[in-house]
C-alpha cells in the first residue's frame, strides 16, 4: 500500500509542477462545462416538457461530470504502457516482484486521482455559488450523498479496470491504436459523456443501462441529483458490482495469459 | 569573416526545488533566476579557418552557435557574420550557412534520404547542375551510394549523421556549423566525419565552427581552440600552446577545467 | 509585383513539395493512417449522434430544425477540417519547440510557417471531412434552402472564412509555445471547443455569445449569420459576403505568431 501512497504523491507533485497546465486544465473544462449548459437551457426553453430531468439536475450532472473528468475521461489511458507493450519495455516490469495487472490498475488509479484532486475542488467551488438553477445544488439528501461518493468510487474502478480489459487486449493485436480507438469512442457515448443517458430514447436508454459502460460516471452523476429511484439505484449499484467482478477477472487473466506469452516469447 | 564582440545572453529560468511542500508553494508564487549564457564574448574568426569551441555542459556552446546561426537574439554586443547581422536578415543569412545538431536530425524518418535531399533543394533553391555536382562529390566522399535510397530510419546513428553532414552542405554553403558532430557514433564513423570536414575545408575553404566534448576531434580537425566556461572566453589560442609537452589531450583540457573551476 | 509572385509560386511549389513527402511518409505506417482516419470520423459520430438523439427528443432547438442543425453542424466540420489538414502540424509544434526542431526550421531560409506546415500535413484529417461531407449531404437534401447560385457561393464562402478563423487560432495556439508549453490545454476552448459547439447555431447561446464571437474571435460570420440567409431567415445579401470578412482575422493571428518568433529568438525557450 505504502508504495502506491508513494506514487500518489509523486503524480500529484508532477501535477502541481505544472501550475499553468493545470490552471488552463480548469478553465478549459468550466468553459465547456459552461457552453453545455447554454445548449441544454435552449432546449429546455424550446420544449421543457421534454426534458427528461429536471434542469437543475442536468446541470449538476454537467458540472460534476466536468469536476471529475480525469476519473472517468476515456481518452485518459496511458500512452506509457501501451508503449511498453509495443516496444517490449514490459520485460522489465515483469522483473518487478509485483503483479503486472495490480501495478498497472494502481498506476492508472492514481493517474486519474491526483489529476482529478488538483482540478475538482475550483470547478466544484465555484459551480456551487453559480445563482439556481446553473450551478450545482445541493445533493437531495445525506444518504443520496453517500450513496454518489461510493457509486464515484465505483464507477472509477470499473473506468480502469475497463481500461485495464484494453491494455491486455493490445497484447493479441498488432495495432492497439485500432482498439483503443474503438473503444474510446464507445465509451464516450455509452457512459453519458456525449449526452446524459436520460436524454437517449427510451429503449436505447434500457439496453445502454445494462452495459459496463452505464456503470462509469452515469450512475454517481445521476444519483447526485436525484434523478434515479430507489429501485434503480439499487438495480444500478448491484451491475456496478457485477461489471467491476467482470472486468477485473477477464483483466488479471488477459494479463496473466500474457506475461506467459512474453515469458515464452522472451519479449 | 565572423566577428563577435560582447556579446551577452542570459535566459530566465523559474526555479524548481524538489519536494512535495516546495511544489505547493511553487503553485502559488514562483520564483525566477537569471542565468548567464554567455557574458561578454567576443572574438573573431577568418575564412576558411577551423575552430574548436569547447567547454563544459551549460558553458555557452550551443548559445554562440544559435546566435552565429540567426536562431538567437543576443542581449547587447555585435555580431557579424560575412558582413551580416544574423538575427536580423535571418533568411539571407542562412542560405549562406550550414548547420549540424548532433543531437536532432532534419532529415524525414520516413522516406529515402535522397528524398530529404531534394525537397532541400526546393528548399534553398540550389540550381540544377550545381545540386547534381554537391550530391555526387557529398555522395562519393561521405560514402552514401548504398545510404540515399533508404529511409532515415533504417540507418544506423553513423550513417545518419554521414546523410545529416551532407544535408547541410547541399547548397555549398561558405560558412559550417556543427554542434557536437560525433556524439554517440562508432569509431569508424568519427573518423570518417572527421576525414571529411577536414576535407571540406581543403577543398572548399569551407570556415568550420565545431563544439564538441570528443578531444580528439580536436585534435584531428583544428589548429585553434576556444575555451568557454560559465559564459566567458576563458581561452583562445593554438592546440600547441595549450598542450604542454606532450601530455595527452585529455589530460590537458580537464587540468584546463580544474584551473579555471568551470 | 512580379517579384511577389514569383515568390508566391515558389513557395506554393515547395508546399506541395512538403506536402507530398509528408503523405509519402504517412503511408510506410498505413494501418495507422487509416486507424486515424477512422478515429477522426468516429469522434465526430458520437457528436452526430449527440444531435441526432437529441432530436428524436426534441423538434426544435430556438426555430432550428434537425437538418437545419446538421447543416449547420457539418459546414463547421468541413470549414474545421479544411484547416486542420492545413495547419493542424501547429498542433504538435511544442514538440517541435521542446525538442528543438525548431531550430533547424530557423537555419533554412524560407518562412517560417511554411515550413512547419509542410513538415506536419494531415491527411488523417479526411475521416473528419468525409463525415462532413456525409452529414452536408443529407443535410442539403433534407433542408429547404431553396439552393441558387447565391447560397452556392455562401457555402463555399462560409468554407474559405471558416478554414481562414479555424487556422488563424491554430496559429494563436502555436505562438503561445514560444511562451509557455504547458498552459496550452486552454487553446482547446477556442479550437475544439469551436467545433464542439458550433454544431448548434450560435444564436442559441444568447446575445452575449453572439457579440463575442462576432467581434473578438469571428465565428458568427462564419456560421450564424450566413446560416440565417440559408434558412431563409433574412433576405439581406450582406450576409452573403459577411464570411469573407472573417480572413481578416488572420492580420492579428499572424502579428502574434511573429511577435513569438521574435520572442523565441531573444529568450531561446
Amino acid at each position: 500500500m505504502r508504495k502506491y501512497l508513494a506514487f500518489f504523491r509523486l503524480r500529484f507533485t508532477m501535477g502541481l509542477q505544472y501550475r499553468t497546465a493545470a490552471i488552463a486544465g480548469m478553465t478549459t473544462q468550466f468553459a465547456w462545462g459552461f457552453m453545455q449548459i447554454m445548449i441544454y437551457k435552449a432546449f429546455y426553453e424550446t420544449q421543457p416538457d421534454a426534458f427528461p430531468m429536471t434542469f437543475s439536475a442536468t446541470t449538476s450532472y454537467i458540472w460534476l461530470q466536468q469536476a471529475f473528468l480525469a476519473l472517468f475521461d476515456a481518452w485518459m489511458m496511458e500512452t506509457e504502457i501501451f508503449d511498453s507493450i509495443l516496444n517490449g519495455n514490459i520485460a522489465y516490469e515483469l522483473c518487478r516482484p509485483i503483479r503486472i495487472y495490480n501495478m498497472w490498475f494502481s498506476r492508472s488509479l492514481a493517474n486519474r486521482i491526483s489529476r482529478a484532486a488538483l482540478r475538482c475542488l475550483p470547478i466544484l467551488l465555484i459551480a456551487v455559488f453559480l445563482p439556481y438553477p446553473y450551478g450545482i445544488s445541493a445533493p437531495v439528501s445525506v444518504i443520496h450523498f453517500m450513496l454518489f461518493s461510493m457509486t464515484l468510487v465505483l464507477g472509477l474502478l470499473v473506468t480502469v479496470a475497463f481500461c485495464m480489459l484494453i491494455y491486455g487486449l493490445t497484447f493479441l493485436t498488432i495495432s492497439p491504436q485500432g482498439l483503443r480507438i474503438m473503444f474510446t469512442s464507445m465509451v464516450e457515448l455509452f457512459a453519458g459523456a456525449v449526452i446524459p443517458l436520460p436524454f437517449f430514447p427510451e429503449k436505447v436508454q434500457k439496453i445502454m443501462e445494462i452495459l459496463p459502460f452505464a456503470a462509469m460516471q452515469n450512475v454517481a452523476l445521476r444519483i447526485y441529483s436525484g434523478s434515479m429511484s430507489a429501485t434503480e439505484m439499487e438495480k444500478a449499484v448491484l451491475l456496478q458490482v457485477i461489471w467491476l467482478i467482470i472486468l477485473t477477472s477477464g483483466g488479471s487473466l488477459l494479463c496473466r495469459y500474457a506475461e506467459k506469452k512474453i515469458t515464452v516469447q522472451g519479449g | 569573416m565572423i566577428t563577435m564582440e560582447n556579446v551577452c545572453k542570459s535566459y530566465k529560468v523559474a526555479k524548481r526545488n524538489a519536494g512535495f511542500k516546495a511544489a505547493c508553494k511553487a503553485f502559488f508564487h514562483r520564483e525566477y533566476e537569471i542565468i548567464n549564457a554567455l557574458s561578454d564574448v567576443s572574438f573573431t574568426i577568418n575564412d576558411g579557418e577551423m575552430v574548436g569551441y569547447i567547454g563544459p555542459n551549460g558553458a555557452g556552446k550551443s548559445s554562440t552557435i544559435k546566435i552565429l546561426s540567426g536562431i538567437l537574439t543576443p542581449d547587447s554586443g555585435t555580431v557579424l557574420v560575412d558582413g551580416r547581422i544574423p538575427y536580423q536578415d535571418r533568411i539571407n543569412h542562412v542560405s549562406n550557412i550550414g548547420v549540424v545538431f548532433g543531437q536532432r536530425s532534419q532529415l524525414w524518418w520516413d522516406v529515402p534520404v535522397i528524398d530529404s535531399f531534394e525537397l532541400l533543394r526546393d528548399i534553398y533553391s540550389i540550381p540544377g547542375n550545381l545540386y547534381k555536382n554537391n550530391v555526387e562529390e557529398l555522395t562519393e566522399l561521405l560514402g552514401l551510394q548504398e545510404l540515399l535510397r533508404s529511409p532515415a530510419r533504417q540507418l544506423s546513428l553513423g550513417q545518419r549523421m554521414r546523410c545529416e553532414i551532407a544535408a547541410s552542405l547541399i547548397h555549398s554553403p561558405k560558412i559550417l556549423f556543427l554542434d557536437e558532430p560525433t556524439i554517440g557514433l562508432d569509431a569508424v564513423s568519427k573518423i570518417a566525419v572527421r576525414e571529411f570536414i577536414k576535407k571540406q575545408n581543403e577543398l572548399h575553404g569551407t570556415t568550420v565552427i565545431l563544439t564538441t566534448h570528443d578531444m580528439q576531434d580536436i585534435e584531428a580537425l583544428s589548429k585553434r581552440i576556444i575555451l568557454v566556461g560559465k559564459g566567458k572566453i576563458l581561452l583562445d589560442g593554438s592546440l600547441e600552446e595549450i598542450k604542454k609537452g606532450n601530455a595527452n589531450i585529455d589530460e590537458t583540457v580537464a587540468e584546463l577545467y580544474r584551473s579555471f573551476e568551470i | 509585383m512580379v517579384i511577389r509572385m514569383e515568390r508566391l509560386k515558389h513557395g506554393l511549389k515547395l508546399y506541395c513539395h512538403y506536402v507530398s513527402i509528408s503523405i509519402k511518409s504517412m503511408m510506410q505506417y498505413k494501418t495507422s493512417f487509416f486507424l486515424t482516419a477512422l478515429g477522426q470520423f468516429l469522434v465526430s459520430f458520437n457528436v452526430f449522434l449527440g444531435i441526432h438523439f437529441m432530436f428524436l427528443r426534441f423538434h426544435t432547438v430556438n426555430g432550428f430544425t434537425y437538418s437545419e442543425v446538421l447543416l449547420c453542424f457539418s459546414i463547421v466540420l468541413l470549414e474545421f477540417s479544411v484547416a486542420e489538414m492545413i495547419a493542424r502540424g501547429f498542433d504538435t509544434f511544442s514538440q517541435m519547440v521542446r525538442t528543438g526542431s525548431f531550430d533547424t526550421i530557423l537555419v533554412r531560409p524560407r518562412n517560417e510557417i511554411l515550413q512547419v506546415l509542410g513538415s506536419k500535413f494531415e491527411l488523417t484529417r479526411i475521416g473528419r471531412m468525409l463525415q462532413a461531407t456525409i452529414v452536408f449531404l443529407y443535410a442539403v437534401l433534407h433542408c429547404n434552402v431553396g439552393w441558387n447560385f447565391a447560397k452556392v457561393m455562401t457555402v463555399i464562402f462560409m468554407i474559405v472564412g471558416g478554414t481562414a478563423v479555424f487556422s488563424g487560432l491554430f496559429t494563436v495556439y502555436a505562438a503561445f509555445c514560444f511562451f509557455t508549453l504547458d498552459g496550452l490545454e486552454f487553446m482547446n476552448v477556442f479550437t475544439d471547443g469551436a467545433r464542439e459547439f458550433g454544431k448548434y447555431p450560435i444564436g442559441i447561446y444568447g446575445k452575449k455569445m453572439l457579440l463575442f464571437t462576432t467581434f473578438v474571435i469571428p465565428y458568427a460570420l462564419v456560421q450564424y449569420y450566413p446560416l440565417l440567409y440559408l434558412t431563409n431567415r433574412t433576405d439581406d445579401v450582406i450576409n452573403i459576403l459577411i464570411p469573407l470578412c472573417a480572413v481578416f482575422f488572420l492580420i492579428p493571428c499572424y502579428a502574434f505568431w511573429k511577435f513569438g518568433v521574435r520572442h523565441y529568438k531573444s529568450s531561446g525557450s
